[in-house]
């Protein structure tokens, strides 16, 4: 709705409207407030401007006043607050049957995976009415993933998951900017993001070599690393069994309860002894060092795989 | 008047004649000696701080990244924000003015602990010397904010000497406000209650509080830091088996609230500034002094609202984004109460008004775009972008300056014995307000439009907004050598200036300008409220000075 106002970058996801409708709300109050104190201030400033013999006024305040000079600014903070904070909550999680993208950011480039495969750098090309879930950590530093067209954002950060997500609503080419600084050549860590239709991106992915996608790499990795013989899945292994696991609660030796998900698969593996699960000995060794993070996102992304196989989704 | 004028004009033994010759200043410990000592060289870090920004707006006219290297201007922008965020910003009213003031306004003869007094600038120096010397010996490119694991792990240029200077000078920071607050508690004169004490002790009163509180917490993240950049000891680098966002808790647990230490200080200023000009007393004081402590506890609560996209706890950003909001109410009654102290006054537009009539306005946009940044589903298109350091420039540029430089002119008779040429004075405040919006106001829209900060190079379509503030800046940098000049030449050529040049009612103006080593002949006794004007305009209030008082 606001793609022709040359004040507000193009909007091309689900929420950027959304967003953009916000901002707009307090762009209008922030215009009136400031409009009109500065009127006020104008007024006042000239109306009593310094004449001889005109003896100022004594007053000292106005409690009513007082209260009613901060009661509207709290109501409107607080309009501001619910409002920023329900848009932020809608749109925090990404509608089922998005496309799992995986993002490693290193200085000063970004690295995608696509589900099939396919690998890019600086360069995402993704379908078009698609939720896409970006799965992002960083191999140095704090990187920040930002889609300006998209009004999407988020830090990217060593040794950790983020996740963001989006789904484009017009075809075309945007921005892709490193938002977080980190480093010399933090401003052309920077690349675009290609959206297409849906048949244009499959006759893409033909055309880029493919490889193995994450997850078949992840199960040979699996298998090389010798995870299978302890997570083989039977009755009285020594760990515990991966299948159905992912995105389900843990219960841990400990009496915690955490859930299966990326940052507890990535801390299980490099520092398994943590949060054990319950019933289960401390015996498994960290694979710390041992693992690129590539490798580490083709594990998760097997595991991932593993958990929606014995899972009721 | 003409009895104030006949006073000027006889040569009087003040504080600047008691003595001469360099010891005279290096060892002294006058608190107005002391300020100008603080003047003086945080003039020097201001001018530092501007050259670099001049150098980043030259680089930013272009798209390409031309003028500098990258890695150059990644220096330009860390030296620009450490320079003038640790060296000029935080102690520059406080330092100067305050130190100057607070006895004054006190009716006390000097601070608490003078000698800690001179200490603090020993120590402020010394910080802006390591910080030099990185400078100097090749620049320091963590950005101001030293984010973790660049600046423990990965960046190559001089973070430790740079570090260390910021956290020798945040002692100084430390000592000034407790020094603040024990004089404010323990010197006030006979009679002068807390609520009859001047808006600028409250701010400054609540600006100490979170010198004391939040500036430890400051040394400490920079010495973990430091630990980890010269041990190897894991903190905050995840491969050393440490937490990088933990580096943020604690470096914006203390940098939230130094953007009130730059701000409420600058509120302390505007309110003297427009009660003298408008010669009525502030409306709603006490509103006014409590808003100023509300500020400075809400603004320990608010941190994590620099941190909703890092991957923080969704909830702990809804908490953080109320608690920011909150803090729209106390800055909001503050601008509601200053304009409603103009309404039935005698207003005159003498340099130091145009400046609080200027911040005024900038401080209400600064304000008011805070709240885009506390709303959580916008912070996260406009985090690190343009629209912050907009946001921020207003607050600090627009506000903390702008007040500043009104407060430097309005007691610079005070303080030098020199009346400073109006006309001048009057034009460059304008130029400076001007030049101002040009530079900054294009960068909200560069923000919304989602140009990142601390890009040296960026795409074609962001260029004219950044030709527009390139534009503003060289306007502003004009704005701001013109009071240089005529500030320097009026201690020579400026009309000597009578003891109340403004006919203000603070207990300082009852003292000569500039005034003797030990403040006042007699200990003053207060027996009327702050900002006490009547029909006989700026008759003083002291003890000789009795009249009737006016319970709210």
């Amino acid at each position: 709705m606001w793609q022709d106002a040359p004040l507000f970058p193009e909007s091309a996801s689900t929420i950027s409207d959304s967003v953009d409708q916000l901002y707009a709300f307090l762009v209008v109050v922030s215009l009136f407030f400031a409009f009109g104190i500065a009127t006020v201030v104008v007024f006042f400033a000239v109306r009593y401007r310094r004449r001889q013999g005109v003896i100022p006024a004594r007053i000292h305040g106005s409690v009513q006043l007082e209260v009613v000079w901060s009661l509207i600014p709290l109501g409107l903070s607080l309009v501001m607050f619910f409002w920023g904070a329900k848009l932020y909550f809608a749109t925090l999680d990404p509608p089922p049957g998005a496309m799992d993208v995986y993002v490693t950011g290193k200085q000063w480039m970004w690295k995608v995976q696509h589900p099939t495969g396919q690998r890019e750098i600086n360069s995402l090309h993704v379908p078009v009415n698609r939720p896409v879930r970006l799965t992002m950590t960083s191999e140095d530093v704090i990187h920040d993933f930002y889609v300006p067209a998209f009004r999407t954002k988020r830090d990217v950060v060593p040794g950790r998951y983020t996740i963001a997500w989006f789904e484009a609503t017009k075809v075309g080419e945007y921005h892709l900017f490193c938002a977080e600084y980190c480093g010399t050549k933090h401003s052309e860590m920077i690349g675009s993001i290609t959206v297409m239709e849906q048949h244009d991106y499959e006759r893409w992915l033909t055309g880029v070599a493919a490889g193995e996608t994450p997850q078949e790499a992840g199960a040979r990795l699996f298998e090389s690393m010798r995870c299978n013989t302890c997570h083989s899945g039977q009755d009285g292994a020594r760990g515990p069994t991966l299948t159905g696991a992912f995105g389900k609660p843990v219960q841990l030796r400990d009496g915690r309860v955490v859930p299966f998900d990326e940052d507890y698969t990535r801390e299980s593996i490099l520092n398994p002894g943590a949060a054990v699960v319950a019933g289960f000995d401390s015996i498994m060794p960290t694979y710390e060092g041992q693992l690129s993070e590539d490798q580490l996102m083709q594990l998760l992304a097997y595991v991932k795989s593993l958990g929606a196989e014995g899972g009721d989704q | 008047m003409s009895a104030q004028a006949t006073s000027a004009a006889e040569p009087q033994r003040n504080y600047l004649n008691a003595d001469y010759g360099i010891k005279s200043w290096l060892l002294t410990t006058d608190h107005k000696r002391i300020g100008l000592m603080y003047l003086l060289t945080m003039t020097l870090f201001f001018f530092l701080g501007g050259a670099f920004a001049v150098a980043i707006r030259l680089e930013l006219a272009t798209p390409h990244g031309d003028l500098v290297e990258s890695e150059t201007y990644n220096k330009l922008f860390t030296m620009h924000g450490v320079i003038m965020i640790f060296f000029f910003l935080i102690p520059s009213i406080p330092a100067v003015l305050g130190n100057f003031l607070l006895p004054l306004m006190l009716g006390a003869r000097d601070l608490a602990f003078p000698r800690l007094n001179l200490l603090t600038w020993y120590l402020f120096t010394i910080g802006g010397v390591f910080t030099l010397y990185a400078v100097v010996s090749g620049g320091v490119d963590t950005g101001w904010t030293f984010y973790t694991p660049y600046s423990s792990t990965y960046a190559n240029t001089h973070v430790i000497a740079t570090a260390l200077g910021v956290f020798i000078t945040g002692f100084s920071s430390i000592l000034t406000g407790l020094n603040f607050i024990v004089t404010t508690h323990k010197m006030r004169a006979p009679g002068l209650t807390w609520f009859r004490l001047p808006l600028f002790v409250w701010a400054h009163y609540a600006t100490s509080l979170i010198q004391i509180l939040g500036t430890p917490v400051l040394a400490t993240a920079i010495l973990l830091v430091g630990i980890e950049r010269l041990f190897g000891v894991g903190i905050f680098d995840p491969k050393l088996g440490g937490d990088p966002v933990l580096f943020q808790h604690l470096f914006w647990f203390y940098s939230h609230p130094a953007v009130y230490i730059m701000i409420l200080p600058s509120m302390g200023v505007i309110s003297e500034l427009i009660s003298t000009f408008a010669r009525k007393r502030v409306f709603g004081y006490s509103f006014i002094a409590m808003s100023s402590l509300a500020i400075a506890i809400l603004g320990f609560f608010v941190w994590g609202h620099h941190m909703f996209v890092s991957g923080q706890s969704v909830y702990a950003g809804v908490v953080f984004s109320l608690l920011s909001m909150l803090v729209a109410v106390p800055s909001a009654v503050k601008v509601f109460n200053w304009t409603a102290t103009l309404y039935k006054g005698s207003i005159q537009f003498s340099t130091p008004m145009i400046y609080a009539l200027g911040f005024l306005g900038l401080f209400t946009i600064g304000g008011l775009t805070g709240l885009f940044l506390a709303t959580l589903a916008v912070d996260v298109h406009v985090h690190d972008t343009y629209f912050v350091v907009a946001h921020f420039h207003y607050i600090m540029v627009g506000g903390a300056l702008m007040a500043y430089l009104g407060g430097l002119h309005f007691w610079w008779p005070k303080i030098t014995g020199r009346m400073y040429p109006e006309f001048l004075g009057k034009i460059s405040a304008v130029i400076i307000f001007l030049g101002f919006n040009l530079t900054f106001f294009p960068q909200f829209l560069l923000g919304y439009l989602g140009m990142p900060r601390r890009y040296h190079v960026y795409p074609d379509e962001f260029q004219v907004l950044n030709v527009l503030s390139s534009a503003g800046a060289s306007i502003l940098g004009l704005g701001y050598l013109i009071p240089m000049a005529y500030l320097v030449w009026s201690l020579k050529y400026g009309k000597r200036a009578p003891s109340n040049p403004w006919r203000a009612s603070g207990l300082e103006w009852t003292t000569p300008s500039p005034p003797a080593t030990f403040n006042f002949d007699r200990t003053p006794v207060v027996t009327t409220e702050a900002y006490h004007y009547s029909e006989e305009l700026g008759a003083p209030r002291t003890g000789t000075d009795v009249r009737e008082v006016e319970i709210v």
